[in-house]
């Protein structure tokens, strides 16, 4: 068990490392979510009351967007110079590495949404009526749904045709459920009409569910060719 | 064995007949909605029959990552073609029955609402076969079958809550079923697994034919220039 | 399984109807072989004999489509992992770190924590570990000799190289070479598949010859062979 923590955790320093040397993917990406928050804005200008309607279905598409462009290029580093034989190759276990990647794509994508969420707060005036605190839970079981599955289904996707499309196509539908509580949950703390509890919980069970099932099949789909 | 397929296509082909004969004629009118409800006839029976098959996928995606048994892996290809035959006849007929009754093409019911991720899931399913290279494709596409099954419960309680924070016109009759439209509904049921076994059988058959030929083929290319020498 | 008198009698690797298809392409066809210990084997052939798919299922990197392998007495080759050492063209190593940044996390996955074996893993192949370059930066040879490096900081009982000598200059190859007798001497068995077989013809203890899939010759001279 030591073993298994020391690997991800190694693994997960080297990705910080390697990922905070070659900040041109970082900058991209965060310049990317930039654009992502004022396009949505320019195309949904609502008054203040109706914002707080649809800006939980907004943040999360947005959000959405910007954590594909950043899961598609989760294994890019280990398909390079066939590192991940080099990997494969070693008694480390299969489900370190996908843990190791799972957070630091868990860290990436949070910076971003941390990125994201004041200007989405500006352009749309929002205030939350309901319990402001619920949305960090919120943001992080569903950040998590998307990190997990996410991560997995792009390992899925090394071996096939049209890598980068092949991501979203297997992941939004998966993701519905996990789509729907966030949306929902964002929009009653906006609101305050509803109470968000069973979204929460829903995705709590969401993130257990496919969790588990991802580090029980992760090796399976790592060793396929 | 040989002699069973046309024998049960001709039954099918029977039972469909009879099946059209009582929803169209036989069935008693609906008050409310008049004869367009006879479409339901055919909506809730594709349902059901997708939903089967769906299952069946499930089963078979599974057998095939503890056993890798090859006719599993057929087993659960066919069953996806053919689910998402039934779950597009589903998302079909839903709009056409709901324009006429409620004025609406659409909306988010628990039945139509399910059946559409469904579709989504089967067809990503599909694409995935198509896209993959290589002899693990079967391997990777029950791991998503198995990320699909266990997605459906989680989409159902999901669609739940939202219907009943934000309810709006189901798609369905109200209230008791009058026991001669059961009657109906069951019939075409019938009719509608046994035209999907017969599909999915004729799927079988081919898909396994082709995969013979495969692998005469590699065993061919294992065997050739092996005297040469 | 007879009685050997030491363990290194009985051999470390051996093949039994090993056969390799990718689709109609059958890239190895009912290969059966044994390998003993403390070798080193030079693997010779065209593009498209089999070399590296054999080397791949050794290393426990690719399946077999039928037959077995047992690597160091086991047919579970991934309990024997941390015995083997890999190595081919692409330098598997990422690019932005150094060499040492590099061996010390390739060395955690061997649960190896202690620098001073990656750093001696480095002198080995005569670089130096302080060397604050990253590896993308590396001359061909250099990178060539830091991989190698990699495939030996667990110290592996089998090593299997694939063309490691590619696009290297003939100084540093002929440095991997006595490196690698060394390894032999210290009791390491080493497979190097190779189309520059005049490298090894000292160094290699048996030259395998493999043609459309299957091994047409073992030699224990380049020359023996070469006058077929």
């Amino acid at each position: 068990m030591s073993t298994l923590s020391a690997i991800t955790a190694a693994t997960l320093q080297k990705d910080l490392r390697l990922e905070w040397r070659s900040k041109d993917a970082v900058n991209s990406m965060l310049f990317f979510s930039l654009l992502v928050v004022v396009i949505f804005s320019f195309s949904f200008n609502p008054t203040a009351e109706e914002s707080r309607q649809i800006a939980g279905g907004l943040i999360w598409v947005a959000f959405l967007f910007a954590a594909v462009v950043a899961l598609n290029q989760t294994w890019a580093r280990e398909l390079r110079n066939q590192v991940l034989d080099a990997y494969r190759v070693s008694p480390a276990p299969a489900v370190a590495l996908f843990l190791a990647k799972v957070i630091g794509n868990f860290i990436f994508v949070s910076v971003l949404e941390a990125l994201m969420t004041p200007l989405f707060i500006v352009f749309y005036s929002l205030r939350a009526l309901g319990p402001g605190w619920q949305l960090i839970p919120v943001a992080a079981l569903g950040t998590w749904a998307l990190v997990v599955n996410g991560t997995f289904f792009a390992a899925m996707s090394i071996r096939t045709r049209s890598r980068e499309i092949m991501l979203p196509l297997l992941l939004f539908p998966i993701s519905i459920p996990a789509l729907l509580a966030m949306v929902e949950a964002t929009s009653s703390i906006l609101t305050g009409e509803n109470s968000a509890k069973f979204w929460i919980v829903l995705l709590a069970v969401y993130d257990v569910v496919f969790t588990t099932v991802c580090l029980l099949l992760f090796e399976t789909v790592l060793n396929a060719e | 064995m040989k002699r069973a397929f046309p024998i049960f296509a001709i039954v099918t082909a029977g039972l469909l007949t009879f099946a059209l004969y009582e929803a169209l004629v036989v069935a008693p009118t609906e008050q409310t909605m008049g004869d367009v409800q006879r479409i339901f006839y055919y909506h809730v029976p594709s349902a059901w029959t997708a939903f089967l098959l769906f299952f069946i996928n499930f089963g078979a995606s599974l057998v095939y990552l503890i056993k890798r048994n090859t006719k599993a892996d057929i087993l659960a290809l066919v069953s996806a073609e053919v689910g998402v035959v039934f779950c597009t006849v589903v998302l079909v007929t839903g709009p056409i029955w709901a324009r006429p009754v409620w004025g609406i093409w659409w909306t988010w019911d628990m039945r139509l609402t399910l059946t559409l991720v469904l579709w989504l899931i089967y067809v990503s399913y599909l694409v995935l076969r198509r896209f993959s290279s290589g002899s693990q494709t079967p391997v990777i596409a029950a791991v998503l079958a198995i990320f699909g099954a266990l997605d459906v419960p989680l989409v159902y309680f999901s669609i739940w809550y939202f219907r009943t924070q934000h309810p709006s016109p189901v798609i369905g009759r109200g209230g008791e079923l009058d026991p001669r439209m059961a009657h109906v509904l069951l019939i075409n049921w019938l009719a509608f697994s046994c035209f999907a076994f017969l599909v999915c059988w004729s799927r079988y058959r081919l898909e396994q034919v082709k995969r013979d030929v495969d692998e005469t083929q590699a065993l061919e290319a294992l065997l050739e220039t092996r005297s040469v020498r | 399984m007879s009685e050997s008198a030491t363990a290194q009698e009985s051999p470390i690797i051996v093949v039994n109807n090993l056969i390799k298809q990718f689709g109609r392409f059958a890239a190895l066809r009912r290969v059966n072989a044994s390998f003993e210990a403390r070798r080193i084997y030079a693997i010779l052939g065209d593009n498209g004999a089999g070399k590296t798919s054999l080397i791949r299922i050794l290393a426990g990197l690719n399946q077999p489509t039928r037959g077995s392998v047992s690597v160091l007495g086991s047919t579970d080759l991934h309990s024997v992992r941390a015995q083997i050492g890999y190595m081919a063209h692409p330098s598997l190593l990422y690019d932005e770190m150094s060499g040492i940044e590099n061996l010390r996390y390739f060395a955690r996955l061997y649960g190896i924590q202690d620098d001073r074996r990656c750093e001696q893993a480095i002198e080995a192949v005569r670089l130096d570990p302080k060397l604050p370059r990253p590896v993308g930066q590396y001359s061909q040879g250099m990178r060539q000799r830091i991989s190698l490096a990699r495939a030996l900081v667990n110290d592996p009982k089998i090593l299997f190289l694939d063309e490691p000598f590619s696009n290297v200059d003939s100084g540093s190859a002929k440095e991997m070479v006595k490196l690698l007798v060394k390894m032999r001497d210290q009791g390491k068995t080493i497979f190097i598949i190779t189309h520059q077989a005049a490298l090894l013809e000292a160094a290699a203890d048996e030259f395998i010859w493999m043609e459309t899939g299957q091994i047409t010759s073992r030699t224990t001279s380049l020359h023996m062979a070469e006058a077929r």
